[in-house]
């Protein structure tokens, strides 16, 4: 007889009991404590349920809010955005579906607009919090890399634009919502303080700084906001790729005259 | 109407000297006529190429070995690997599998980041030896740092079956000698004798002769990316051809559960 333990996974946040008839199949699955299809499923909104899921408690309605009205802004990011571009790149050429989202993932995720970006930008917030002198004191002089890493290193004040003029107006209001919905510190004081840290990263705020200062003020950890973020921008990156897959590779942009060989 | 923004002198303007395809039927990567001057390159010779601007059939071999010996293990309990059978046995596309296993290769623990590391690492321990620190030195600082060494210690198991036969192909191609690899063994001996007891990883060796060819981190980074497929794709074919969903299935018991008994019940 084998007296090796069996390996398990090693969950706080699922819990299963088998079916009768089969170990291999759930009967009932508590996320966090909840029975999920016979209480969540009933009871909780989807944004509730994501909220529970990252934060494994339920959130209070300012907080369901603001996490509702961050997913909203973030769904789609329109068709130009890198990542939704992606997608679109994936849809024309009749690439499978999947690989269309891994494409926005991929793009998406990087130190400019994307998740990666967020990740930088929840760090300055634990680092600096309210503190204008901290955030110039960070933006003027940010930390350093110190050994190779398989990210590149940030190019500009994570949060802000380095190609924007001026803050644009779906992010602007998209602060001002969820200044109004959440009455959490960070935005507020995001909100009252945007020009002046405009001023130090000389350049304008953008949707991942938005992002990182609602999820910082929902108590996410710098990974958490990057997957949150990921995951929210994915329909539109997915609804627009199969949009594209029906028009087809010939009325996509294929940039036949912009692409020129030096010599 | 004055410009705006900086991305204006962009559009429809992308300037690149790396290469491309024109309608007239011509390829060209890096300034050479693909048809032309690169047609009997062998594939690693060309990724070399294209990845690094380097021509040399020398570095592509040895390039070849690593990942021959090195990367492309087909065992399906291998983290990178295991996504690749998973595609498999819930009946993906290969193709799914192989960009996911590439992408999950981007690992911590083993793949890219201690590949990339480890030759960082070499780089930066030569420089300063040469301005006189000592290596005991040098490590002891990169510990106290970063708590590791990349291309020093292993998951699972403490020693590497890859070294000597890496080693071996490497002095069969007149490899092995250069400065670099010297040193990475030379801080593998220094660590052998700490407290944390590590050896030397594949990582490290494969940094130090690729070092000695003169490739930086971001060149061993960019040439070993799909290094890990040829280890993963018999894992996605070994699964696909078995019994759909077959592959270490888990029963609920299986579940480790640590959040406590409490039933909770949400709010309405």
């Amino acid at each position: 007889m084998n007296d090796k333990p069996i390996e398990k996974i090693t969950t706080k946040i699922w819990r299963e009991t088998p079916e009768i008839d089969n170990p291999f199949a759930a009967a009932d699955c508590y996320c966090c404590g909840y029975d999920v299809y016979g209480d969540l499923l009933k009871n909780a909104s989807y944004i509730d349920y994501l909220y529970l899921l990252f934060r494994q408690v339920p959130p209070t309605p300012e907080q369901s809010a603001l996490l509702e009205g961050l997913a909203i802004a973030l769904t789609n990011p329109g068709p130009r955005d890198h990542s939704v571009r992606a997608a679109m790149s994936a849809g024309v050429g009749g690439s499978t579906h999947a690989s269309a989202l891994i494409a926005a993932l991929t793009v998406g995720a990087g130190n400019l607009g994307g998740a990666r970006e967020v990740f930088h930008a929840l760090a300055y917030w634990q680092q600096c919090q309210n503190r204008l002198a901290d955030w110039q004191q960070l933006i003027t002089d940010p930390p350093q890399l110190e050994r190779e890493d398989v990210w590149p290193p940030m190019e500009h004040a994570p949060g802000f634009d380095p190609n924007g003029v001026s803050c644009p107006t779906p992010v602007r209001k998209t602060l001002e919502h969820l200044v109004a919905v959440g009455k959490t510190t960070s935005l507020t004081w995001l909100h009252q303080h945007r020009l002046e840290l405009e001023g130090f990263a000389g350049c304008p705020l953008a949707f991942s700084g938005v992002a990182a200062a609602a999820l910082y003020d929902l108590a996410f950890l710098p990974e958490e906001a990057e997957m949150m973020f990921l995951l929210l921008r994915l329909p539109g990156a997915a609804i627009h790729s199969l949009e594209q897959e029906k028009l087809g590779w010939r009325k996509y942009p294929f940039f036949a005259d912009g692409f020129k060989l030096n010599p | 109407m004055p410009v705006h923004s900086k991305l204006e002198t962009f559009e429809d303007n992308w300037r690149t000297s790396m290469g491309g395809w024109s309608p007239e039927g011509k390829v060209v990567l890096r300034g050479r006529d693909v048809f032309q001057e690169l047609k009997s390159n062998s594939w690693m010779e060309y990724l070399l190429f294209a990845a690094t601007g380097k021509e040399s059939p020398k570095i592509a071999r040895l390039m070849e070995g690593m990942w021959v010996i090195c990367t492309s293990f087909p065992d399906p309990r291998i983290w990178n690997n295991r996504v690749s059978a998973l595609a498999g046995t819930a009946r993906s596309t290969g193709a799914l599998a192989a960009a996911a296993s590439v992408a999950v290769t981007e690992a911590t623990i083993y793949g890219l980041k201690p590949i990339k590391g480890a030759t960082d690492f070499l780089y930066r321990a030569d420089k300063r030896l040469n301005n006189g620190e000592a290596l005991e030195q040098i490590v002891q600082s990169e510990l106290k740092q970063f708590r590791s060494v990349y291309g020093y210690g292993r998951p699972l198991v403490s020693g590497d079956e890859r070294v000597e036969p890496m080693m071996e192909f490497a002095r069969s191609i007149d490899c092995g000698e250069g400065r670099f690899i010297k040193l990475a063994f030379a801080v593998a001996e220094y660590l052998s004798k700490s407290r944390l007891k590590y050896q030397i990883n594949i990582a490290a060796v494969c940094a130090g002769l690729l070092a000695d060819e003169g490739l930086t981190p971001m060149d061993f980074y960019h040439m070993a990316t799909l290094a890990f497929t040829a280890g993963a794709m018999p894992c996605f074919i070994d699964a696909l051809n078995q019994q759909e969903g077959c592959f270490f299935p888990l029963r609920t018991s299986r579940l480790n559960y640590t959040g406590g008994d409490q039933v909770k019940h949400w709010r309405v």
